[in-house]
């Protein structure tokens, strides 16, 4: 059981992101950034609610059939879900009323029950916890980019109430990047959502390319070299 | 009959105790049975809602305590502090208002008073008729049925359009302050489109005119029910 690390936190952040590669758990992603805050606050409440799903799933992988599988991981991710909104909702109030509509929808993440099926349920706890974690900060990254590009294109701004989930010490965060601008309102709406994915979508598939012909062209020209030697 | 002493108990749940190890010992074996499958389920179900009853439990003062300070705030903000020296958030009335213009079966009434008069209500609503559902409104009268400030506590309006109710996004709803069924006519209560005398926003007039009409049927549901919520002294 020598796995590297990094090759899974190359997997969750980039290779086999769960936006940009799998291209699953679209409606919590377009659901939530139209703006750039919303979405880091989406990313980090998933991540926390991923890490525990492994976790636990990780632990019980010996115990659980695979014929009732499903449903045990179901019912142990909508309890994960419920916990984390009742505890955020009791001790991160001003964070819950930011974000509280959005975490019942981790609920309809099917990346959570993807992950507990293909990796947690077959690798011991430290992977899964890993994996739980890298997978989840690249659904963040993947709800950034997405969330300040539609932010920047949709109000002219980035970051805007980033105080209110970070606290005051963020507020520099909040940027105006086009000051008068009247704003684009299909970028605000869940449409605009699906038109940026699908020009991210496609920029990462064009830089994927580009860095596979990179790879190949470097691996020619070293290989006569390496002969040489 | 025979009475079980405390020993053969004890070896009892000890054998007991090994059998049920020694299945865990082959969980291949385990995994197959439908017993175990069957129980398994239903551990995990009553844990899961173990949990979650706990996590109730603990949560749940907290969160009554948040709210309440959140009802503070929203009330502070349709019932100026000078008016009022009782526990507003205690003096609650419940009116049942079935069929009125306050959109719910039943109507809780914060009543405002300084010493043993009362001085202004505040009272939750709906707004039916907004572009995506009900707007949820505060709506905050003195005791002669005068507004002194309405907010829109929560809606479901377009992000840019509708949402301009929100004070945080322009200061439209603070045009209702001051006004009453008295100094407005039946025909300024609507939206300046409808030849009324509140402004709509460029490009969205549903949700303006769901808010009018809903703090006009606010201010007839307080004028029905003046005397019982005004003259009422404990």
């Amino acid at each position: 059981m020598s796995e590297s690390l990094t090759r899974i936190a190359k997997e969750g952040l980039w290779s086999n992101n769960i936006v940009f590669s799998q291209s699953i758990a679209l409606c919590p992603l377009l659901a939530v950034t139209g703006t750039t805050t919303n979405g880091l606050g989406m990313g980090l409440a998933t991540t926390a609610v991923l890490m525990a799903c492994n976790l636990l799933i990780s632990y019980g992988r010996l115990l659980i059939p695979p014929e009732i599988r499903i449903p045990v991981f179901v019912a142990l991710i909508a309890m994960v879900v419920t916990l984390v909104d009742m505890v955020m909702n009791a001790w991160l109030h001003e964070l819950h009323k930011v974000l509280g509509l959005f975490i019942p929808l981790i609920v309809t993440n099917c990346a959570i029950l993807g992950r507990a099926e293909a990796y947690a349920s077959r690798k011991p706890p430290v992977y899964a916890l890993f994996d739980g974690l890298m997978m989840g900060l690249g659904f963040t990254l993947a709800l950034v980019v997405l969330g300040a590009a539609r932010e920047i294109s949709g109000s002219g701004t980035l970051f805007a109430n980033a105080s209110l989930l970070l606290g005051q010490g963020f507020a520099w965060l909040e940027t105006t990047l086009i000051s008068e601008y009247r704003g684009f309102l299909l970028m605000a709406l869940p449409p605009g959502g699906f038109v940026m994915l699908g020009f991210i979508l496609a920029g990462k598939r064009l830089l994927d390319k580009r860095l596979a012909r990179r790879a190949a062209r470097n691996a020619a020209i070293e290989q006569p070299l390496a002969e040489n030697v | 009959m025979i009475v079980p002493n405390r020993e053969t108990l004890l070896q009892f749940a000890a054998v007991q105790w090994q059998k049920l190890r020694r299945q865990f010992d082959d969980l291949d074996a385990l995994r197959q049975r439908l017993d175990y499958q069957t129980y398994l389920l239903a551990v995990c179900a009553l844990a899961a809602s173990l949990l979650l009853g706990i996590g109730d439990l603990i949560t749940k003062g907290s969160i009554a305590e948040r709210e309440a300070e959140d009802l503070r705030a929203t009330l502070g903000q349709v019932l100026p502090e000078a008016l009022y020296d009782n526990d507003v958030l205690a003096s609650l009335r419940v009116i049942p208002s079935a069929g009125e213009g306050t959109g719910l079966d039943r109507t809780e009434v914060f009543v405002a008073k300084k010493g043993a008069e009362v001085t202004g209500v505040a009272f939750k609503m709906l707004a039916t008729g907004g572009y995506a559902g009900s707007l949820t409104l505060m709506l905050g009268l003195d005791r002669e049925g005068k507004i002194l400030g309405v907010r829109v506590i929560s809606h479901a309006e377009t992000p840019g359009l509708g949402d301009k109710v929100e004070t945080s996004k322009s200061g439209w709803i603070l045009g209702f302050n001051g006004r009453s069924l008295n100094n407005t006519s039946q025909q300024g209560w609507r939206v300046k489109k409808d030849g009324g005398d509140f402004d709509q926003f460029a490009g969205a007039t549903i949700t303006p005119r769901a808010v009018v009409k809903g703090v006009e049927g606010g201010l007839k549901f307080f004028e029905r029910h003046r005397l019982e919520l005004v003259g009422a002294t404990d």
